[in-house]
């Protein structure tokens, strides 16, 4: 009777191009939504999907419909006391309250349109637009690491690299060139000797041997060809490509001296935080170094690095110092992408001033990007104007900027590594 | 429970088998055909998982259909509410095509899948084989086919001319939808074969044929003089038709856009004119259909007691001061009307036979059967609303004018009420009256090309807000400036403005 069918196994997702236009089309009202997102959540569920919220009438679409207003006639359901007749005071909110079909099918409420979205479509808002500088140039460079690709094939090589199907196509191709002629040869002489017909004459008989004979020594030269001959061997050809490394190392440098709050350290973590995520996206390991300092730097747990509070003043060389000493010792910077971000209020003692900037002319060029953050909204000081001539110098792998607050803190980290032009 | 009654059960628990729902269609199709003499589509009916049912949902139900970011908007939006609990997925989604296809979801058990393919298969699917609007404005057989023709056509189009150029195009046709029928004049029905071939045949003809209405090179002396004084002679309803046939600037694709939206629109019409109607049918036929394989011992009581669970909360009423009211439900009031006229043909009252004289005391099924076929929702109510469910749904009629003070009660459910109760219900389901009444009224040959649209106004109800905006697809389309007057009494007593930048 009736054809019954089963669709359960049909690919799903047959809206997802559907949904994805329209995450296209509204991607600015996404990525604000995402931004918002960001900086109101607590750091360690930055990355999970979120509900995105539009409004509503950025993205109705319009059709003719009436407005409030006119005379109309609305039948109802349910009457319990009214007579025909009697009048009833108009609700507060104009019309729409008692035509309550009507107003809420209108589509003018002013409700936010609200949707999920998972979290790797999250943290591609997040992270759109952004890159990690230089990179290319930098796994060119000085790679050490490589993959071999195939590149077609050659005629050398060693054995097990030997490609069969290659080798037998030229030794068959090579056989029929060569032995081309004399086949063709041989096919006329055979041709010639059906013509003999017995009784044969002595002539024809002394003919017909001579034939005989040619054929023999075309059919010894055939084959004498060889079968497969070194000629013929083809290998596939592999071809060094420079594998980018897939480590890399974040280094964390804290200023922890008395100057600096729970609240600026909080604001730290978050960028942290996210530069973590972001290098997540484009390593497949990453590992974290946490140093923080005051007077000297020490190499701490995560834990202690943004829980425990020390007093002092701030010698910011020695951190500097740590990380050049750790990269040299752990993370040779050809095999590891190395990847710093200092946060710090900005205090430095002064005579450290000149200490750093000889350790950063050396640092610097080892490092795939540094990324610099002055928390705490005060007067720039020393170590600020240090790191703008630096920032001269070094300008393709140096970065920095204020982050006053939370809220700024991914419009900077956005800043920080916004997809520049080439030039 | 006897021992033979019991070896009539179809199946006894909740689970469902393939089997078994060839099994329950089988008699549900014997019960339909040869007792209620219910004609059918052949039916094929496809299970499907509740996220597959969430995409049916984004495409308007459609198996097949173009890609449209507003599609891939309402997915979200079921998808978030379904996810969160706010709703209930439909228990099936019915296609208007032959063969009839009804989606059913795997959740359901076998009572639900039983009711699904009563209301499904057999009420909906007749009324589309039935009733007037479907036969005259749809064409079953080719629905599908068409589906497949658009979204390739479309498909290619985003391929030529950009996905951005594509979807703007239909951006504006979608806002005009509802004005890309018509109304009164019955179309041809769509089919994907002929339409194909008279798409190379209609681009090369208006390849050659540039529209005469353009024609800028001065014509003889004698044509001159007879300009028309309007163009379009009669208004015109139909808005994309005519934007179709006469909009200045669009290319061949973009024609055929619009025309691909103005089908779809057409297919759909019928369904928006029938709501109450149609549920009505169906849930009256699932109602009887199942409680005729009870009492033919084909299931069981749990079965009914289910089913009747389902069966109610379909059909509830929420009363108007009700948090939950949203108006009046089609199913409760298309299923009462329903089971009302077999009621008055079966067991007529003395108020029956003044208000329904035609039917009262006839033969239950063909009534139902005629009714069926020959209506709309308007025109259904006017005919067959009968005091019995004015009373049973307790209507009252209010009377909002913002000229006066008050809301009148203008009519409640009592003698002096019935017939104006019926009236004001009749019209609350025409289509007409529900939406603006707009027209295509002038076009400026001569001048800047600029098209004029008319707003003829009901009862002083003003445009709504988004009116500004759907102008700016009409330019979109258009080409030129665009103007809407609206008009009261006569008088043109606003003008909505949409020009060049």
């Amino acid at each position: 009777m009736a054809y019954i069918i089963d669709r359960r196994l049909n690919s799903k997702n047959k809206s997802t191009v559907n949904r994805q236009r329209f995450l296209k089309r509204y991607k600015k009202q996404i990525q604000k939504s995402v931004s918002d997102a960001v900086n109101q959540r607590g750091i360690t569920d930055m990355e999970r999907g979120d509900s995105i919220t539009i409004p509503k009438q950025d993205i109705s679409e319009p059709v003719f419909g009436h407005g409030q207003g006119g005379k109309r006639d609305i039948v109802h359901v349910g009457n319990k006391e009214f007579l025909a007749g009697d009048q009833i005071p108009r609700p507060e909110g104009g019309s729409s309250g008692n035509g309550a079909g009507d107003a809420s099918d209108s589509g003018e409420g002013m409700d936010d349109f609200v949707f999920q979205i998972s979290q790797s479509e999250f943290l591609e808002f997040m992270f759109e637009d952004l890159e990690l500088p230089h990179m290319v140039k930098r796994q060119l460079l000085d790679s050490d690491s490589f993959r071999y690709k195939r590149a077609g094939f050659s005629q050398a090589g060693s054995p097990n690299k030997l490609n069969i199907v290659r080798s037998l196509k030229s030794a068959h191709a090579r056989k029929i060139a060569l032995g081309g002629k004399k086949r063709r040869r041989r096919r006329e002489l055979k041709a010639q000797l059906l013509a003999f017909v017995d009784p044969l004459s002595e002539e024809q008989q002394s003919q017909k041997r001579a034939i005989e004979a040619e054929i023999m020594v075309l059919t010894r030269k055939i084959n004498a060809i060889p079968f497969i001959d070194d000629y013929d061997l083809r290998y596939n050809l592999s071809v060094k490509v420079p594998q980018p490394s897939p480590k890399a190392v974040m280094f964390c440098v804290m200023d922890v001296s008395g100057s600096m709050t729970q609240e600026i350290k909080d604001t730290a973590k978050r960028f942290f935080f996210l530069l973590y995520l972001f290098l997540q996206r484009q390593y497949e390991k990453i590992e974290v170094v946490f140093i923080c300092h005051h007077t000297v730097a020490t190499e701490v747990t995560e834990e202690d690095f943004f829980y425990s509070r020390e007093t002092g003043g701030t010698v910011v060389s020695s951190a500097l110092k740590l990380t050049q000493e750790i990269i040299e010792a752990r993370y040779p910077s050809n095999e590891w992408n190395i990847y710093v971000a200092q946060a710090s209020d900005g205090d430095n003692w002064q005579a450290d001033i000149s200490k750093c900037h000889n350790i950063m002319q050396q640092l610097l060029p080892l490092v795939q990007y540094f990324t610099y953050v002055e928390m705490g909204g005060r007067e720039v000081q020393s170590l600020w104007h240090l790191y703008q001539d630096l920032q001269r110098d070094f300008s393709h792998c140096f970065a920095m900027s204020q982050v006053k607050n939370n809220a700024d803190i991914y419009p900077v980290f956005r800043e920080l590594f916004k997809r520049k032009t080439t030039t | 429970m006897s021992a033979l009654k019991n070896t009539k059960l179809l199946s006894s628990g909740s689970e469902w088998t393939f089997e078994l729902l060839a099994t329950y269609d089988r008699e549900i199709a014997r019960i339909a055909k040869d007792k209620f003499r219910l004609d059918t589509y052949p039916n094929q009916i496809e299970v499907i998982r509740s996220d597959q049912m969430m995409d049916a949902y984004a495409s308007v139900g459609m198996p097949v259909s173009y890609n449209h970011w507003s599609y891939g908007k309402s997915f979200l939006s079921t998808e978030k509410n379904y996810n969160r609990g706010n709703m209930g997925l439909a228990y099936e989604i019915v296609i208007n095509s032959d063969p009839c296809i009804a989606y059913l979801m795997e959740e359901n058990n076998m009572t639900m899948q039983a009711l699904v393919i009563a209301h499904a298969c057999y009420g909906h699917n007749s009324f589309f084989k039935g009733n007037y609007l479907f036969r005259e404005w749809t064409n079953a057989e080719a629905i599908i086919d068409y589906l497949v023709f658009s979204r390739d056509y479309i498909a290619k189009c985003e391929e030529r001319h950009g996905v951005e150029a594509v979807e703007s195009m239909l951006d504006s046709c979608h806002a005009l939808m509802n004005y890309g029928v018509d109304r009164y004049k019955r179309p041809s029905p769509i089919s994907a074969n002929e339409e194909k071939q008279r798409l190379a045949a209609r681009e090369e003809y208006i390849e050659r044929h540039i529209s005469d209405l353009w024609r800028t090179i001065p014509e003889t002396e004698q044509s001159q003089t007879s300009v028309p004084l309007n163009f379009p002679v009669d208004p015109q309803e139909n808005l994309l038709y005519f934007i179709e046939k006469n909009a200045p600037n669009l290319e061949n694709w973009q024609r055929e856009i619009v025309r691909i939206v103005r089908k779809m629109a057409q297919y759909f019409y019928p369904q928006r004119q029938t709501q109450v109607m149609n549920e009505g049918w169906a849930t009256f036929w699932h109602y009887t259909l199942l409680n005729e394989m009870h009492s033919e011992g084909l299931v069981d009581d749990g079965f009914i007691m289910e089913f009747l669970a389902s069966h109610t909360s379909v059909v509830a009423q929420p009363e108007f001061d009700s948090p939950s009211y949203s108006g009046i439900n089609p199913y409760a009031l298309g299923f009462a009307m329903m089971r009302d006229i077999r009621r008055v043909c079966e067991n007529p009252t003395e108020e029956d036979k003044r208000w329904l004289p035609d039917i009262a005391g006839g033969d239950w099924l063909a009534t139902l059967h005629y009714a069926m076929k020959n209506f709309r929702d308007e025109s259904f109510m006017m005919q067959f609303l009968s005091p019995t469910v004015i009373r049973e749904f307790k209507f009252f009629c209010l009377d909002d004018d913002d000229q006066q003070e008050n809301i009148e009660v203008t009519a409640i459910h009592d003698e002096m009420g019935y017939q104006k109760v019926r009236e004001q219900l009749s019209q609350q389901y025409n289509l007409s009256h529900q939406e603006p009444n707009i027209q295509v009224y002038n076009v400026n040959l001569q001048g800047d090309r600029s098209i004029t649209l008319r707003h003829y106004q009901n009862n002083r109800k003003p445009l709504n807000k988004s009116t500004q905006e759907v102008l700016k697809h009409v330019h979109r389309l258009w080409g030129y400036d665009v103007s809407m007057e609206s008009i009261r009494e006569g008088q043109v007593i606003e003008t909505l403005s949409c020009k060049e930048d």
